[in-house]
């Protein structure tokens, strides 16, 4: 017989087993310890002896969209695992931005969900409300525009758009000789700037190049106009591939995705446009429902430690530039070596404000196809 | 069932009866139907769903306005164009090249041998065949750099020809092979050439069949995606990138309801296109037999 009682004892013995699961995880009960899904930093949470302790108790953390060549995530993620003895589920490795919210949002409750985003500014500003607030015990180190005020979220590592391309180009040493004869079929962006927030950036960097300014990306559309009616634009989507298979010689990309150690292309150069310096960071978030409190709140404290072996130094060792970058160079906790292969800066960087990412994206809607199509 | 048990000598009759289990005969499709129903039935129902709801979750009509924008309207006409050259070159060398083959020896290798190819090409789409363009003629290809390589719709159209014309071959090979020797041998024996044998015998009752598969040859290119985006992605041309684009955009551009709207005008177009395709099939089954 078909009992539609039998499902009902399944689901709630299904309920009764999450439910002794997240409690034994989340609030370690017999030592009568903070609950740190509401913990706001280690001290006010009794120290990071404490944190350390309930994070290892928990032995697991949840991560996604890393991918373990991107900004050197994959050492960062051993180096973590090692130190503290907590194993790391990577989810969807190669997810956006977008698809970090949608986990959230569709694995709320779940032991799966993602404990900690690392996401793109334009898609954490308009989430804030999912985001546990937490501020590491670096956090004055952070510059003050680039966290919220509250901790909700906090910028964590980024880069400046560049130009990388083949060496058998020569030397590049500005936007205007992309327009040149010899790099026909050559020029690539990194996705479609409606889609990508590297490709926005690519036209935006365009645009400063071309004497625009923040607020509007018409001349970088223009500029990709002359650049497909001159037959120069590639259209294949910039990979490490493409560059490895040629079919990419030219691409236009955060410096820290254009190194040659990160391509892995040894005849391959990077340079960013003088007057076209245009930055663009990346954040933490803490999920407020996180599955693991204690072991996301340690992994955060892990990524901005300025030790050596700590998460601001593993990711410029990966070529991105971390957060407290100034802050430890002055206080010389940076590998300076490391530091010094990033390429140069030449001019005072810009950094997109929300509204002015938004009219591009606008601007770009209703004319990037037409452009260049 | 109850025939085979009526037609049983009387004796065993009610043990036999007695033992069978009485399942419905409907039962036999269920896993087909849940398939169907899971994977085909319900995404769709969602879509449509969607579609008439505005993005803060209320049923109106505000999503389904973008369906006469001139943006998306840009999109439809692309995908319209691609499906359009890619099925009409499509169909017409197909047709070409299944004629021939049907002109050969029926048991010979040759035609084996095209048959079992274009199952395989039929099927050889996405990444895999983009690359196979972009390192052949693409913009550092090993043959030579084709110009016309990356214009939108001949270069994609090219592309997709690669599988059109095998899956044209698959499709309409059987309604030639429906053409009897006899009706041509009866239109020479009155005395008619070639042309007027294909223009009054021939033509007429291959036509139905023709155009089906050249239906679904088009629905056959509008759904594809992969293929496209390894082309190139870097501009939405056709309403499967846009919709990619609705759901995956982090610079601020995603919504959910544009993406099944745009999937709403795909799904009008497939069924405008089907119920040409199942009216030409029936009208071709008249003597496909």
């Amino acid at each position: 017989m078909r009992s539609p009682h039998r499902y009902t004892l399944a689901a709630l013995a299904a309920l009764a087993l999450l439910a002794a699961g997240c409690s034994s995880s989340s609030s370690p009960s017999s030592s009568s310890g903070p609950n740190w899904a509401t913990v706001t930093s280690a001290s006010s949470g009794g120290g990071m002896g404490k944190l350390i302790a309930a994070a290892k108790k928990e032995g697991t953390l949840n991560v996604i969209a890393l991918p373990p060549t991107w900004a050197n995530y994959g050492a960062i993620i051993s180096t973590f695992e090692k130190k503290y003895g907590i194993k790391i589920n990577s989810a969807n490795p190669d997810g956006s931005s977008q698809d970090e919210v949608n986990a959230v949002k569709q694995e709320n409750g779940t032991a799966a969900a993602p404990d900690v985003l690392d996401i793109g500014m334009a898609v954490a500003l308009v989430n804030t409300n999912l985001f546990a607030p937490y501020k590491v015990s670096t956090w004055s180190d952070i510059p003050t525009a680039q966290k919220s005020s509250a901790g909700l979220w906090y910028q964590d590592y980024g880069g400046y758009m560049s130009v990388g391309y083949s060496a058998k180009f020569g030397t590049i040493t500005s936007m205007s000789q992309l327009l040149g004869p010899k790099f026909k079929g050559a020029v690539a962006l990194n996705g479609n700037p409606t889609e990508a927030n590297a490709a926005l950036n690519g036209v935006m960097m365009a645009s400063l190049a071309n004497g625009g300014s923040a607020s509007s990306i018409a001349k970088g559309v223009s500029f990709f106009q002359e650049l497909k009616s001159k037959g120069n634009f590639d259209s294949v989507q910039a990979t490490g591939a493409t560059i490895k298979a040629g079919t990419t010689p030219v691409v236009l990309n955060w410096d820290y995705l254009n190194l040659p150690s990160y391509v892995g292309v040894s005849n391959w150069k990077v340079f960013i446009p003088s007057g076209a310096v245009l930055g663009g960071y990346y954040a933490q978030a803490i999920n407020k429902n996180a599955p693991h409190p204690a072991a996301a709140r340690l992994w955060e404290e892990f990524l901005y430690s300025q030790a050596a072996d700590g998460g601001q130094n593993l990711w410029l060792a990966g070529g991105a530039r971390p957060v407290e970058q100034s802050a430890m160079t002055s206080d010389s906790s940076i590998n300076s070596a490391d530091a010094a292969k990033l390429p140069a800066v030449p001019g005072t960087p810009v950094f997109l404000t929300q509204s002015q990412a938004t009219d591009a994206a606008n601007y770009l809607m209703a004319n990037w196809a037409k452009a260049v199509s | 069932m109850v025939a085979a048990t009526a037609t049983t000598p009387a004796g065993a009759r009610p043990v036999r009866a007695g033992r069978r289990l009485r399942l419905p005969a409907w039962l036999g499709t269920t896993p087909f139907l849940a398939y169907v129903g899971l994977f085909l039935l319900l995404p769709t129902g969602i879509i449509v769903v969607n579609a008439f709801r505005s993005p803060s979750g209320g049923a109106n009509l505000s999503s389904l306005r973008l369906l006469f924008s001139s943006t998306a309207r840009s999109y439809f006409i692309g995908s319209f164009q691609l499906c359009l050259i890619s099925s009409a070159v499509g169909a017409v060398l197909g047709a070409i090249l299944a004629y021939a083959i049907a002109s050969g020896d029926p048991d010979g290798v040759v035609r084996r041998l095209y048959i079992a190819v274009s199952g395989v090409l039929a099927q050889f789409g996405g990444v895999t065949l983009a690359f196979a363009f972009v390192v052949t003629i693409g913009p550092v290809g090993l043959l030579f750099h084709a110009s016309w390589y990356y214009s939108f719709p001949w270069g994609i159209a090219v592309i997709y020809a690669y599988f059109q014309i095998p899956l044209m071959v698959l499709v309409f090979l059987p309604a030639i092979d429906g053409l009897k020797a006899q009706w041509r041998e009866a239109s020479d024996s009155l005395g008619s050439s070639a042309w007027q044998y294909w223009r009054y015998v021939g033509g007429p009752l291959l036509a139905p069949a023709f155009f089906g598969a050249a239906l679904l040859l088009f629905a056959n290119a509008l759904s594809a995606f992969a293929t496209i985006v390894a082309w190139e992605n870097q501009i939405a041309y056709i309403v499967p990138q846009q919709i990619y684009v609705a759901i995956n955009s982090e610079v601020g551009l995603s919504s959910v309801n544009q993406a099944d709207v745009l999937a709403l005008g795909m799904i009008i177009m497939v069924a405008i296109v089907m119920t040409g395709y199942v009216l030409l099939q029936r009208r071709a089954a008249r003597w496909l037999r």
